[in-house]
């Protein structure tokens, strides 16, 4: 017998339904990290930046695709295009990296987050996860359209393809790299401090402020500290990895016969960037 | 049923700060008041409850469950709402309260009705669509209250729920903490160094100082020092102290104002009439809410 319009509170009505476990939270938590780095579910303002970066890699691959269709040779490969975009998801990561971590220690939300069942390991955990995620997207999707140009004009039909994948599946694995060294570190920079501004220059700085030192090591006469000098920058760290995994010698950084030390220095550097994040975290979720 | 019990709960910081020394509770549903100055042991205590610090020695248990080896159980079952500014200013707060409840484990849509379901008990209606940053102080402390009520606890912990409200705000927050613990069936502490303030509301107050327990007892039981008159007149003052005296009131004068004990119903009526008898300019005329201070040094004088 209710009118129709008239709103009838009903009273405080408990919960009955399913709660979930752990699992679900950092699952929620990863795909609102993965949703924020593109700007969704944020302001027409905070979209620009991310899907300008991504458009500019996007094009990239799109005129290498079109110029390999046309000519038959690369611009460059799938490894190439990784070194080559790495300044743009420098920028990429310095405002994407903050706006997952910094916001959330400026607006003090993170007491919220840690008095409900999700611990400061499943926090790192997500959001490393969605920066990683994007990372590898904003590359990965570039590259996926290079092999399709490759695929779709191959001459030697379904063995011409098969041989693509081949080359597809290592330079999407290289973009893993990329993504886990640059999520590393921008997350560890970002999480000290609850200032976007900051963070975002801190993160720039670190990048690029190594670079030089690259350069000086290389020009030094001594043959060690040449084949050692891409130690000394996250960028020329990858490359030398890279150097190492595929025997060249004719990249931008010569390894020389030191190959395993980039190895292991990436290693150690991708673990100790997320062991102090967690321990930062640690210290954060105990309020 | 008891929802909050501790034995012996110790805590002492790394720095040999005891924040809680030797707490002993037992408190049972309903709204609890949890009253003590700054630095007390308040958020020690709750963050005991939460599972967030362990205690140096002692027993807790939070609806029976141990936070210390079944944290995430406890919280599952707990909201909290902390005393600072915990709100991201661009986003809306329909959009925020169903991230938080997501966190708190229900599922996508489960939280979005839930999310619209505090909102609209905590009295925010189409506000809520609007990003959190415009927001008052008032409407603020209503998402914090909502994103705590979110995922339907059994117990909420609220920490000053009236900081930095305006006196109409304090008391439409307490009207709802107070509905929330009768009419919702969820038991919440409020801390509060009001005791004026919690006294109205709670069922049973624990309160403590420097990290020991004063009291803990239901409010009806406690004997409740009834409140204050302050009457203050621009002249005469010493003629009213004198006439109210001879009325049967124990006035105590403390600056320019004079300070009547409200014993029963009539004494208010009975005060207005000795300052009007007298012809006294009247300047003040107001109720007074104990602070914690007062219950504090009649314990004291008690124990002497």
């Amino acid at each position: 017998m209710s009118e129709a319009g008239v709103i009838h509170d009903i009273g405080y009505q408990r919960y009955t339904g399913p709660r979930l476990g752990r699992g679900a939270l950092l699952r929620a938590l990863y795909v609102h990290g993965l949703r924020a780095t593109f700007g969704f579910g944020r302001s027409a303002k905070s979209k620009i930046f991310p899907w300008g970066v991504a458009g500019i890699v996007l094009l990239v691959a799109v005129i290498n695709a079109a110029v390999r269709s046309q000519t038959g040779t690369w611009l460059f490969d799938y490894y190439a295009f990784d070194d080559g975009m790495s300044w743009l998801v420098i920028f990429f990561v310095a405002i994407v990296a903050p706006e997952l971590v910094s916001r959330d220690l400026r607006s003090g939300v993170l007491p919220l987050y840690f008095s409900r069942p999700l611990r400061a390991a499943d926090y790192v955990i997500a959001k490393v996860a969605a920066l990683v995620t994007a990372v590898w997207l904003l590359l990965g999707v570039p590259q996926f359209i290079m092999f399709l140009g490759g695929a779709f004009t191959t001459k030697t039909g379904m063995k011409g393809v098969w041989h693509e994948v081949g080359l597809l599946l290592p330079g999407w694995a290289y973009s893993v790299l990329w993504a886990f060294v640059f999520a590393s570190i921008s997350l560890l920079i970002a999480s000290l401090t609850g200032k976007r501004a900051f963070a975002a220059g801190g993160i720039v700085a670190v990048f690029l402020m190594t670079a030089p030192v690259v350069g000086v090591l290389s020009v030094l006469p001594s043959e060690t500290s040449r084949h050692l000098a891409g130690l000394a920058s996250p960028m020329s760290l990858i490359s030398g990895v890279e150097g190492w995994l595929r025997d060249r010698h004719d990249l931008g950084i010569d390894v020389g016969n030191f190959g395993v030390i980039y190895g292991i220095e990436a290693f150690c550097l991708i673990t100790a960037c997320l062991l102090l994040l967690l321990a930062r975290y640690r210290k954060v979720a105990s309020l | 049923m008891t929802i909050i019990a501790t034995q012996a709960l110790t805590k002492t910081y790394g720095g040999g700060v005891t924040a809680l020394a030797d707490l002993t509770v037992d408190v049972d549903a309903g709204v609890i008041g949890l009253v003590g100055a700054n630095g007390a042991g308040k958020s020690t205590f709750i963050k005991i409850m939460l599972g967030l610090l362990a205690p140096s020695s002692g027993e807790v248990r939070v609806l029976g469950i141990d936070p210390v080896t079944e944290t995430d159980k406890v919280r599952a079952r707990v909201g909290y709402m902390p005393e600072n500014d915990c709100l991201p200013p661009d986003v809306s707060a329909s959009e925020f309260v169903t991230h938080v409840g997501r966190l708190s484990g229900l599922p996508k849509t489960a939280a979005r009705e839930r999310a619209s379901e505090s909102l609209r008990h905590v009295g925010l209606y189409e506000e809520r669509y609007r990003q959190i940053g415009g927001y008052s102080t008032g409407m603020k402390q209503r998402v914090k209250l909502a994103q705590a009520l979110v995922h339907d606890p059994d117990l909420l912990l609220l920490d000053e729920p009236t900081n930095g409200l305006d006196p109409a705000g304090r008391d439409a927050m307490l009207t709802l903490v107070h509905r929330i613990g009768n009419e919702f069936g969820i038991s919440v502490v409020v801390c509060s160094h009001l005791l004026g303030e919690v006294e109205r509301i709670c069922d049973s107050l624990i309160a403590i100082e420097a990290g020991h327990l004063l009291r803990a007892d239901r409010i009806s039981s406690m004997t409740t020092a009834s409140d204050v008159l302050a009457v203050e007149v621009s002249e005469g003052t010493d003629e009213l102290a004198a006439a109210l005296s001879a009325l049967g009131f124990a006035v105590t004068p403390e600056g320019r104002l004079l300070l009547v004990p409200l014993e029963s119903d009539s004494a208010y009526d009975k005060v207005l009439q000795a300052v009007a008898e007298l012809d006294l300019p009247l300047h003040r005329l107001d109720q007074r809410r104990h602070r914690v201070a007062e219950l504090f040094t009649t314990k004291e004088t008690a124990d002497v």
